[in-house]
């Protein structure tokens, strides 16, 4: 489970970074979008992996945290979703913007002299 | 009056996000209910930042040293979100509040008539910024951050245009990736300690696995790679000189305290996390803060004699600014003297609102050199309409506004170059004498020094080259039209400079006790956790 979850952060932040270096803005927000699932997994996983434990404890009475998954994360997570869709939808509008003003896709505005 | 003296630290939040959110309702059209609702929320934020200012200084009984505390939603302090406010916050959310008034008053001259939305954003920046000041949660700083880097792309892109969009298509890559490095480092801190309360880190530093310290010092840099891009450091700070100088001018004079708050929040962390008290932790990170912030200095002297464009010299100055106090945090918190960080956040003030100033002159002095035409005269007027009142007819016609212009740009130069006698200089005096004392242990103490004069003389040179091609190569005859909105803030901003200087001695006494609580974090982590609810406090009835 760990190698599983390790590996899948680490593929798609290896993805998104190779994908911000590239010179195509489309590049650079499929990048950024690779990027932040890789980052959300990340955040998931620093609540420990654990499988078919519930966040919640039951109210009073001796509980054993043991047995039951870091709500804390989940929330974190959460919010860090929310954020990252938002900016990205900025970014978007910003990339038709540029592409709209210079008239490439190219990160700079211009394309680069051959 | 009974709510107001603990619920007036919220109030630098909440304010100008109330004034945003009635900016919204207002249409295009009715631009001057916008602008008042802006500037009274500017006002009301800076008196009630004044006022914690004032609160943060404590009486002769507490020993000078007053941190204020607002629980959120009452949870007790390291399970809910707390609130905090000491004199380093206090004197951030006074110099925001200082920067802010001056900027909104300009963009009435016209920028705020170029596009949609403008009063909003600003207003929603100001809570970004305050909000950043004023958290105690590594997390809730996260959020803040995004507040005020959401609101600064809209100002950034403010009236449109090519240059723009291409400054802020960078601007805004550059700033995501770093937001997704914070929360990377801010969940390696929460899963190496369980906790995102500064407070709480501060005791839980010391105690730390040896086999976890590496993690969580992992985490701590790659969190600060975020600040540090933010505080525009060398090599991070690639994208910085273009987005200023694309920025329309009171948006960039605002933008002038975004890189500060990288700064702030770098001496707040390390001192909390990495002080003295952090056991085999204590400095980590300190030789990374100096040399980097020496580099941005020198990048920062090498871009300022570069540029031949005003606006491209003042955003290298930005750098250099940000640069002196990100190295002055490393020595002090690596042992050094601490009048160093006392000096070098004066020096902030003053660099701060000199840059300020530096960017709402740009576009004054521009018209003078017949460089651009007048922004009234180009400017696409998308929302006018006969009832909408005409231009401002405000115009200055005396001859002595080249003169007042010049004098003002003067000030401005002498202080941001680190002349006597104004605020520059005694910082950066302030700077050499305490490093002149960690000589013997620092062997960067001499390069420091040097670099301090060395950029001290750029900027002259850059300024003072500019300044005679401006005022006197110009060859307009007649003196240009400058409204009195755009003269009044500008002169508010040298007037501040000026009583900045006459009032060292007070400003800078108020910088070593800063200093003195800075070095001092277990206090505040006792203070945040001890912080009493509201529930429990009594009730005089």
């Amino acid at each position: 489970m760990e190698l599983v979850l390790s590996a899948a952060i680490g593929v798609l932040a290896a993805s998104g970074v190779w994908l911000i270096l590239r010179p195509r803005t489309f590049q650079v927000i499929v990048g950024l979008c690779l990027l932040s699932y890789a980052v959300n997994l990340f955040i998931f996983s620093t609540g420990r992996v654990m499988l078919g434990v519930p966040p919640i404890m039951p109210r009073g009475g001796f509980v054993d945290p043991a047995a039951y998954a870091d709500p804390m994360p989940q929330a974190l997570v959460l919010t860090a979703i929310v954020i990252s869709f938002a900016t990205t939808a900025l970014f978007l509008v910003v990339m038709i913007a540029s592409r709209g003003l210079t008239g490439t896709d190219h990160v700079d505005g211009t394309e680069k002299l051959p | 009056m009974s709510v107001a003296p603990e619920h007036l630290i919220i109030a630098p939040i909440v304010v100008p996000f109330l004034a945003g959110a009635l900016t919204l309702i207002y249409d295009e059209r009715q631009r001057r209910a916008k602008l008042a609702i802006g500037l009274l929320s500017c006002a009301v934020t800076l008196l009630a930042a004044i006022e914690l200012l004032a609160r943060s200084k404590g009486s002769d009984l507490t020993g000078g040293n007053d941190i204020g505390f607002y629980l959120l939603g009452d949870w007790s302090a390291p399970y809910g979100i707390v609130l905090v406010v000491d004199r380093l916050s206090a004197m951030m959310l006074v110099l925001t509040g200082l920067l802010a008034l001056p900027a909104l008053i300009f963009s009435a001259a016209g920028t705020h008539r170029q596009g949609q939305h403008f009063h909003a954003m600003f207003q929603f920046l100001l809570m970004g910024l305050n909000g950043a000041f004023l958290t105690g949660d590594l997390f809730n700083l996260f959020v803040f951050f995004e507040v005020l880097l959401a609101a600064s792309y809209g100002l950034l892109l403010h009236g449109g245009g090519e240059a723009k969009v291409r400054a802020g298509l960078h601007y805004i890559a550059i700033n995501l990736t770093a937001s997704l490095l914070f929360l990377v480092g801010v969940s390696l801190v929460y899963g190496v300690t369980g906790t995102l309360n500064m407070a709480h880190l501060v005791q839980l530093v010391s105690g730390l696995d040896d086999d976890q310290r590496p993690l969580f010092q992992a985490g701590a840099g790659i969190m600060a790679v975020a600040f540090l891009v933010k505080a525009g450091i060398w090599p991070l700070s690639f994208w910085l000189p273009s987005t200023y100088a694309a920025g329309a001018a009171p948006v960039a004079a605002l933008f002038a305290v975004m890189t500060k708050v990288g700064a702030y929040v770098l001496v707040r962390l390390s001192f909390l996390i990495f002080g003295a008290h952090a056991g085999a932790s204590a400095g980590f990170g300190s030789q990374v803060l100096l040399a980097g912030g020496l580099t941005t200095v020198t990048f920062g002297l090498l871009g300022v004699l570069a540029s031949r464009e005003m606006d491209r010299v003042a955003a290298f100055l930005v750098m250099i600014s940000s640069g002196t106090v990100i190295a002055a945090t490393g020595v002090v918190t690596g042992g050094g003297p601490a009048g160093v960080l006392s000096a070098a956040l004066f020096y902030m003030l003053g660099s701060t609102l000199a840059v300020s100033a530096i960017f709402l002159l740009i576009e004054p002095m521009r018209r003078l050199g017949g460089e651009a035409e007048l922004i009234t005269d180009e400017e696409t007027d998308d929302y006018d309409d006969p009832d909408d009142d005409p231009r401002p007819e405000m115009v200055l016609a005396f001859p002595g506004t080249v003169t007042v212009l010049s004098l003002a740009f003067g000030v401005t130069m002498i202080a941001s170059a680190g002349l006597p006698p104004l605020s520059g200089f005694i910082g950066k005096l302030g700077m050499v004498q305490g490093l002149l004392d960690d000589t013997g242990r620092d062997r960067w103490a001499w390069g420091f020094i040097t670099l301090l004069f060395l950029s001290g003389f750029a900027t002259l040179l850059a300024t003072m080259r500019i300044g005679i091609r401006t005022f006197w190569g110009s060859e307009a005859i007649e003196p240009p039209r400058i409204l009195a909105l755009e003269f009044a803030p500008i002169l508010l901003l040298v007037g501040l400079l000026a009583v900045l200087s006459v009032k060292a001695e007070v400003t800078l006494g108020y910088m070593v006790d800063t200093t003195d609580a800075l070095l001092r974090p277990t206090l505040y982590a006792e203070g945040v956790l001890g912080a009493p609810r509201a529930e429990d406090a009594e009730v005089p009835e």
